[in-house]
C-alpha cells in the first residue's frame, strides 16, 4: 500500500511540472503584455517607450524565456511565490480572500449536490423507466442544460422583483458573520449545486443500474428480503464509488472554472481574479493560479484514487 | 486673457439643462458615503495610473496643487487648493503661486512648497524608473522653483494658453518631498496625503475604506465621517447596490435603463444629475490601407450614419446622446448645431446623404457589397452598441462589414501596427480644452497616437494656430476650420455621439455636482448626507 | 451464409434488414420515449437552422429603430430587442451559428480525441505513457479557462470559438476513447491484422476504430450540448461570437440584463433556446449509450 501511494505521489508531479510549462508558454503566446495592458489600454497619448523598457525589466520579461522560466521555478521551490505584476503584492495575499469565498462555495455546492444526487440517482435506478426515472431524469438534464449564467440571472431578477432584495455585495467570511455570508453565497450555491447534482445523479443512476444487473442482486432479490438488504447495502458501495469520484473531480472544477457565475453574481472569487489577471496578463498571477488548481484537482485525484485502492485491494497491484 | 474663457464657460452654462441638486440646505455631519467603483486601481501612485479606478478610491486622500471648481457644471474653472492664489508673469513664460499655510500631512508634518516641488519634479522629470504618465503633457516645463517656504514657480520655455487647465489634472497628488526623496516608489503601495480623508483599509478586490481628517485644513470640512468604496466589477450588481440603498452613488455613470429602473423603484430618494460627457468614441480609418487612403471613400463613411436617428435611438440603451463635432456640445468652442449640419455626415437629410454616399463610392470604384473588417473594442458600453449601429449603417450604403472585437487590454497592440482596416478610437478628457481634445488629430509624425496613420500639414498647421491664438472669437474660427478639414473635407476620423453622464443618486446625498468628466470632483470634502 | 457478427454495427444492421429502418426508429420511441423527445428536439433545431433562411420573417441583423424593445405582438411574435431587431429571426438564425459551433467543435474535438485515444491504446508502452501524462496535464485545467486562454491567443469570432471549445474536450475524448480502445485491442481480429502485416494506420482506423464508434457517438452528442453551452458562456462574456451576428449566448448580454425587467422577452428566449438545445441533445445522447450499452438494457 506504502509503494502504491508513494507512486502515486511520484506521478503527479511530472504532470504538475507539464501544467506548469503549458501555462507558462501558453499565457507568453497570448498577443500583449503588463506593460502593454497598463500603459496602452487607455490609449494614453503620451506614452514613454523608455518607460515601458524599464517596467518590463523590472519584470523579467525582457529576460530569455527559459530564465523566466528557471527563475519562477526556483521561487516555487523556496515557497516563494512571488508577487503579481499588475499590483506588486505579494501573491498570497491576492489568492487568500478569493480562495476563502471559492472554497466555500464549491464546497457548499457539493454538499448541496451529493445531498440531492444520491438518493435521486438510487431512486431513478430503482425504478427504471418508470415515470419516476423520467421524471429525475428530465431534471437531472435540465440541470445540464440550462446555463448557470442565464438561471443565476433570472434567480437575480426575481429577487429583485418579487422580494425587492439584493444579496450582499461584500464577502464576509463565515467564521465573521454566518448570516450575511450565507445570504450572498446561497444563491449561487444553488445555482451551481443544481448543475452539479446532475452531474452527480446521472452517474449514480448508471452505476446503480450496472450494479442492479449482478447475479448476486438477483440471486438476493430471489432469497428474500433479509438477503436483498444486506447485498444492496453491498451494492450500493459498489456503486458509489465512481460517483464519488465525479463529484470529487467536479469539486476541484469548481475552484477556479465558475467564472461566469461569478460575474453574474459579482462574487469576488477566484474565477474573476482568473479573467481580470488574463485581461491584465498578469503571468505570475495566473501561474500560480493555474498551479493551485492544478494541484487541488491532482490532491483530489490522488485521494480518490488511494480511497479505491484501500477499498479494493486488488488495484494497487495493477 | 485666459480668465476671459473662463468667464464665457460661465455664461455658457445656461445652455446646459440640468435637473437641479437641492440647494441651500445646512450640511449635516456625519455617515459614511458608499459607492461602488467599476475597476480597481492596480497601485496607489496617481502620478502613474491612468484609470479613474484609481481617482474614484483614492483622491479624498490627497489635494492637488489647483483643482477644479467642485460647482462648476462645466468643470472648467480653476480654483484654489492648496494654492491660494496664482499669478502670470506678463510674457506669460512665469508662473508663481502662493502656498496654503498651516496645511498638515496626515502624519503631522506640514506641506510646504518643497513637497509641492518634489511632486511634480516626479512628474515632469521622473528619475530613471519612475513612471509618470503625464510627463508629455508638461514638455514646455522648463524648470520649477521654490524660492519660499509657500511659493512655487514654473518657468515655461514659451507662454502656452493651456498651462493653468494641464495643473487640473486630478491625478496630480502633491505628495511628501521627504518620502519621496528617499524611495519615489513609495506612493504606489502607501497612500499618505493632505486629504480630507485619511486611510484605513484596503482590502484586494473587495473595498477600500477612508476617515475624516480631523486636522484638515479646510476648517468645518469634510462633512462625511468616512467613506468606503467597493469594488464591483459587474454593471448590474451597481446598480442593485443604488438600488439595495446599499450605495448612495456611483461616480462613472450608469446607462439610461439604470436610471429609469431606479427612478421607478426608489422615486424621490434618487435625485439625478446629468451632464454631456467628456469621452467620444470616434472611427478611425487606416490611410495606408485602401480604399481608405482615398478621401472620397472615408467622406462615404461618414455619410452613410445618421447620427440624430442614432442620437435619439442610442440614447435610449447606451450611454451616448449628442451628435456633436470636436469639442464637448454647449461648450465655449463647440460648433453650433445649425453650422455642424453643413458638415459632411451631419446634413439632416438622411436620404441625400446616402445616395451621395453611394456616389462616392462608385466614383472611387469600391464594388458593391465591398467587405471590410472594422476592429472594435471588447467593452461593452458603449462599444458594442454602436459597433451594431455603425455596421448596419454602413450596410445601407452596400459594404459588407464584419466586426473584429479585440480584448481591452490588448486593443491598441493591433491599432499601433497598423493591422486595422476601419477601428474604433476614443478620447477621454478630464478637462474640455481644445489643445487636449484636438492633439488626437495631428498627423502621425507629430502624434504617436494617430492610429490613422496620415500626414496632414494643413491641419497641424490649423492646430497650432488655434492654440497660439488668443482672442476667443479668432480661435472659434480656426476651430472651426479645423473641425471641416479633420471631419468634412478629409474625414479623417469619424465623430460618432458624445457620451452623456447619467449619475442617479440617493437624493440623501448633497454638495455634488456633475460635470462632464468622472474624473473630477472626487476629493469629496463638499458631500454631506442629509439623515 | 453471412460471416458472424463482430461489431455492434453488424447486430444492428442485421436487426435492420430483417425489420425495416421504420421499425427500428419505432421501436426506439416506444422503448426509449425521453431519447426520442432529444432527437425531435435535435431534428428541430437542425431544421431551423438549415433552413433559416426562408423560416425566419425578418432579416436578423436589420435595425429598426421606430420599433426598439417592442413587446412579443402580431408582428414580432417573439418580440423585438435592443436595435429593433426581431427576436424570433436571431433566435432562428442563433439555431445555425450554435450548431455550426456545436458541431465543429463537437468534430473536432472527437475526431482529434479519437485519434490520440486510438494510437495511445494501441501502441501502448511508452508512447501510451506519455500521451497520457500530455492528456492529464490539458485535463487539470478548468474547461472555461482553456477555452479563455485560446481566445486570448487567437482572438475572438466564430472560427476561433471553435478551436477554443474543441481544446478541453480532445483530452476528455481520448481518455474515453482509450479505455474503450484497450479491451478491443486484444480482441483476436486486430492479433490477426497484425499477423498480416497492415499497417498501424490501417489496423487502427478500420479495425479498432468501428468498435469503439458506440463510445464515440456517445460522447460526441454529450460534447455537442456542452459544446452549446460553453459558446454561450463564452459569448455571454464577450469573448465568443460577436456582433451583429445571431448567436443565442451574445443574444443574453448586454441590453438583455439591462433591460431584463422591462423586456424579459429579450433575455427569456434565448436561455429557452440554449436549455432546450443542450437538454435534446442529451436526452438523446442518454438514451443512446442505454441503448448501445447492453449492460444498461431492461430486461
Amino acid at each position: 500500500m506504502g509503494a502504491y501511494i508513494a507512486k502515486r505521489l511520484l506521478a503527479m508531479i511530472p504532470t504538475l511540472l507539464g501544467v506548469a510549462v503549458l501555462i507558462f508558454l501558453l499565457l507568453r503566446v497570448i498577443p500583449g503584455d503588463v506593460v502593454e495592458a497598463r500603459y496602452l489600454a487607455q490609449g494614453s497619448q503620451f506614452q514613454s517607450q523608455e518607460l515601458m523598457d524599464q517596467e518590463r525589466a523590472k519584470f523579467g520579461l525582457d529576460q530569455p524565456l527559459w530564465k523566466q522560466f528557471a527563475d519562477w521555478m526556483g521561487g516555487l521551490a523556496r515557497l516563494d511565490f512571488g508577487v503579481s505584476m499588475w499590483t506588486d503584492g505579494p501573491i498570497t495575499q491576492e489568492i487568500k480572500l478569493r480562495f476563502a469565498l471559492s472554497l466555500q462555495l464549491a464546497l457548499m455546492a457539493s454538499t448541496i449536490a451529493s445531498c440531492l444526487a444520491i438518493p435521486l440517482g438510487i431512486l431513478a435506478a430503482v425504478k427504471q423507466d418508470t415515470w419516476v426515472d423520467y421524471a429525475v431524469r428530465v431534471f437531472t438534464i435540465a440541470g445540464l442544460a440550462t446555463p448557470s449564467f442565464w438561471l443565476g440571472s433570472l434567480m437575480i431578477l426575481a429577487m429583485l422583483v418579487v422580494f425587492k432584495w439584493v444579496p450582499p455585495m461584500v464577502f464576509t467570511p463565515l467564521w465573521v458573520d454566518p448570516w450575511q455570508n450565507l445570504q450572498q453565497l446561497a444563491w449561487p450555491a444553488l445555482a451551481v449545486g443544481y448543475r452539479y447534482c446532475a452531474v452527480g445523479t446521472r452517474m449514480m443512476r448508471s452505476t446503480m443500474l450496472e450494479v442492479l444487473r449482478e447475479d448476486y442482486i438477483r440471486t438476493a432479490r430471489a432469497k428474500g428480503l433479509w438477503a436483498k438488504l444486506i447485498l444492496t447495502r453491498h451494492a450500493l458501495k459498489n456503486a458509489i464509488l465512481p460517483v464519488l469520484t465525479v463529484i470529487s473531480t467536479e469539486f476541484a472544477f469548481l475552484l477556479g472554472g465558475l467564472v461566469v457565475t461569478e460575474q453574474v453574481f459579482n462574487l469576488n472569487g477566484l474565477g474573476m481574479l482568473f479573467v481580470e489577471g488574463i485581461s491584465h496578463r498578469d503571468y505570475t498571477l495566473i501561474q500560480a493560479l493555474v498551479l493551485l488548481v492544478a494541484t487541488t484537482f491532482l490532491a483530489v485525484n490522488f485521494l480518490v484514487d488511494i480511497a479505491y485502492a484501500w477499498i479494493d485491494p486488488r488495484i494497487h497491484y495493477r | 486673457m485666459i480668465e476671459s474663457r473662463w468667464l464665457l464657460a460661465l455664461v455658457a452654462i445656461a445652455s446646459l439643462a440640468v435637473p437641479c441638486v437641492s440647494q441651500a440646505q445646512q450640511p449635516h455631519y456625519g455617515g459614511e458615503l458608499v459607492f461602488p467603483v467599476p475597476s480597481e486601481p492596480p497601485s496607489y501612485d496617481g502620478h502613474r495610473e491612468e484609470t479613474f479606478g484609481l481617482i474614484h478610491p483614492i483622491a479624498p486622500f490627497y489635494n492637488t496643487l489647483l483643482r477644479v471648481d467642485p460647482n462648476d457644471k462645466l468643470g472648467t474653472k480653476p480654483y484654489p487648493s492648496l494654492a491660494e492664489s496664482w499669478s502670470v508673469s506678463p510674457d506669460g513664460k512665469t508662473y508663481v503661486f502662493k502656498l496654503r499655510k498651516g496645511v498638515k500631512f496626515h502624519d503631522g508634518s506640514e506641506m510646504t512648497s518643497e513637497d509641492v516641488k518634489a511632486s511634480y519634479e516626479k512628474i515632469i522629470f521622473p528619475a530613471p524608473g519612475v513612471g509618470s504618465s503625464r510627463k508629455g503633457q508638461y514638455v514646455d516645463v522648463e524648470s520649477i522653483r521654490a524660492p519660499d517656504k509657500y511659493e512655487v514657480q514654473f518657468k515655461l520655455k514659451h507662454a502656452s494658453g493651456s498651462f493653468i487647465a494641464s495643473l487640473l489634472s486630478p491625478y496630480n497628488f502633491i505628495y511628501k518631498a521627504e518620502i519621496l526623496a528617499k524611495d519615489p516608489h513609495w506612493y504606489e503601495k502607501n497612500i499618505m496625503g493632505t486629504g480630507p480623508f485619511t486611510f484605513v483599509e484596503h482590502v484586494k478586490g473587495s473595498h477600500l475604506v477612508g476617515k475624516k481628517n480631523p486636522n484638515y485644513w479646510d476648517k468645518g470640512k469634510p462633512y462625511l465621517d468616512g467613506f468606503r468604496a467597493i469594488f464591483i466589477r459587474d454593471s448590474a450588481a451597481q446598480v442593485a447596490a443604488v438600488r439595495g440603498e446599499r450605495a448612495q452613488i456611483q461616480f462613472r455613470g450608469f446607462t439610461p435603463k439604470d436610471r429609469d429602473n431606479l427612478k421607478a423603484a426608489l422615486g424621490d430618494k434618487i435625485t439625478v444629475q446629468e451632464s454631456p460627457w467628456d469621452c467620444i468614441l470616434m472611427v478611425g480609418l487606416n490611410h495606408k490601407v485602401k480604399p481608405f487612403d482615398d478621401a472620397r471613400v472615408r467622406r462615404a463613411l461618414t455619410l452613410a450614419l445618421d447620427r440624430y436617428e442614432g442620437s435619439k435611438a442610442l440614447s435610449q440603451i447606451a450611454i451616448v446622446k449628442e451628435v456633436a463635432g470636436v469639442q464637448v456640445p454647449g461648450t465655449p468652442f463647440a460648433t453650433p448645431p445649425a453650422e455642424l449640419a453643413k458638415l459632411a455626415g451631419y446634413w439632416h437629410d438622411i436620404e441625400k446623404s446616402r445616395a451621395e454616399a453611394r456616389r462616392l463610392l462608385k466614383e472611387a470604384g469600391v464594388p458593391e457589397g465591398f467587405a471590410f473588417t472594422f476592429t472594435n473594442r471588447g467593452t461593452p458600453m458603449p462599444y458594442e452598441p454602436l459597433g451594431v449601429w455603425l455596421i448596419d449603417s454602413w450596410r445601407k450604403i452596400g459594404l459588407n462589414v464584419t466586426q473584429k472585437v479585440v480584448e481591452s487590454a490588448a486593443y491598441f497592440t493591433p491599432l499601433r501596427k497598423g493591422d486595422t482596416q476601419a477601428f474604433m478610437d476614443f478620447q477621454c478628457g478630464y478637462i474640455v480644452e481644445p489643445d487636449l481634445d484636438t492633439y488626437k488629430f495631428l498627423s502621425s509624425s507629430r502624434n504617436p497616437a494617430n492610429y490613422g496613420f496620415y500626414e496632414d500639414p494643413v491641419l497641424d498647421a490649423l492646430y497650432d494656430k488655434q492654440s497660439q491664438e488668443t482672442n476667443v472669437e479668432a480661435r472659434k474660427k480656426i476651430i472651426r476650420q479645423f473641425e471641416k478639414r479633420v471631419l468634412d473635407e478629409q474625414a479623417h476620423y469619424l465623430m460618432t455621439l458624445q457620451w452623456h453622464r447619467i449619475i442617479p443618486h440617493s437624493s440623501r446625498l448633497h454638495g455634488w455636482t456633475v460635470t462632464p468628466s468622472h474624473y473630477l470632483n472626487n476629493t469629496l470634502d463638499t458631500v454631506w448626507l442629509s439623515p | 451464409m453471412a460471416a458472424a457478427p463482430h461489431t455492434v454495427d453488424d447486430l444492428a444492421g442485421a436487426d435492420a434488414a430483417r425489420s425495416g429502418w421504420l421499425h427500428v426508429v419505432a421501436r426506439f420511441v416506444r422503448q426509449r420515449p425521453l431519447g426520442a423527445v432529444g432527437a425531435a428536439l435535435i431534428v428541430l433545431i437542425c431544421v431551423v437552422g438549415a433552413g433559416a433562411a426562408w423560416i425566419a420573417p425578418y432579416d436578423p441583423l436589420a435595425n429598426d429603430y421606430g420599433s426598439m424593445l417592442a413587446a412579443p405582438s402580431a408582428a414580432h411574435w417573439l418580440g423585438t430587442d435592443a436595435f429593433g431587431r426581431d427576436v424570433l429571426s436571431r433566435i432562428i438564425y442563433g439555431a445555425r451559428t450554435a450548431l455550426t459551433v456545436g458541431v465543429g467543435a463537437s468534430c473536432i474535438g472527437a475526431t482529434l480525441g479519437s485519434l490520440i485515444g486510438l494510437s495511445s491504446a494501441y501502441f501502448g508502452g511508452r508512447i501510451d505513457l506519455l500521451t497520457q501524462r500530455v492528456m492529464d496535464v490539458f485535463f487539470a485545467f478548468p474547461v472555461i479557462i482553456l477555452a479563455l486562454a485560446v481566445v486570448a491567443i487567437l482572438g475572438t469570432g466564430a472560427g476561433n470559438v471553435i478551436l477554443a471549445i474543441a481544446t478541453p474536450m480532445v483530452p476528455r475524448c481520448a481518455r474515453v476513447v482509450r479505455s474503450s480502445a484497450l479491451s478491443v485491442r486484444e480482441m483476436p481480429y486486430v492479433d490477426a491484422a497484425r499477423a498480416s502485416g497492415f499497417g498501424h494506420g490501417r489496423i487502427i482506423l478500420r479495425h479498432m476504430l468501428p468498435n469503439v464508434m458506440a463510445p464515440i457517438l456517445i460522447m460526441a452528442t454529450a460534447f455537442l450540448g456542452e459544446a452549446i453551452l460553453l459558446e454561450a458562456s463564452l459569448s455571454f462574456l464577450g469573448l465568443g461570437v460577436q456582433e451583429p451576428t445571431a448567436a443565442w449566448g451574445l443574444m443574453l448580454r448586454g441590453a438583455a440584463v439591462e433591460f431584463a425587467e422591462t423586456a424579459p422577452w429579450m433575455a427569456i428566449f434565448p436561455g429557452l433556446a440554449i436549455s432546450l438545445a443542450v437538454f435534446g441533445f442529451n436526452l438523446f445522447g442518454d438514451s443512446l449509450r442505454d441503448a448501445l450499452d447492453p449492460r444498461l438494457r431492461t430486461q
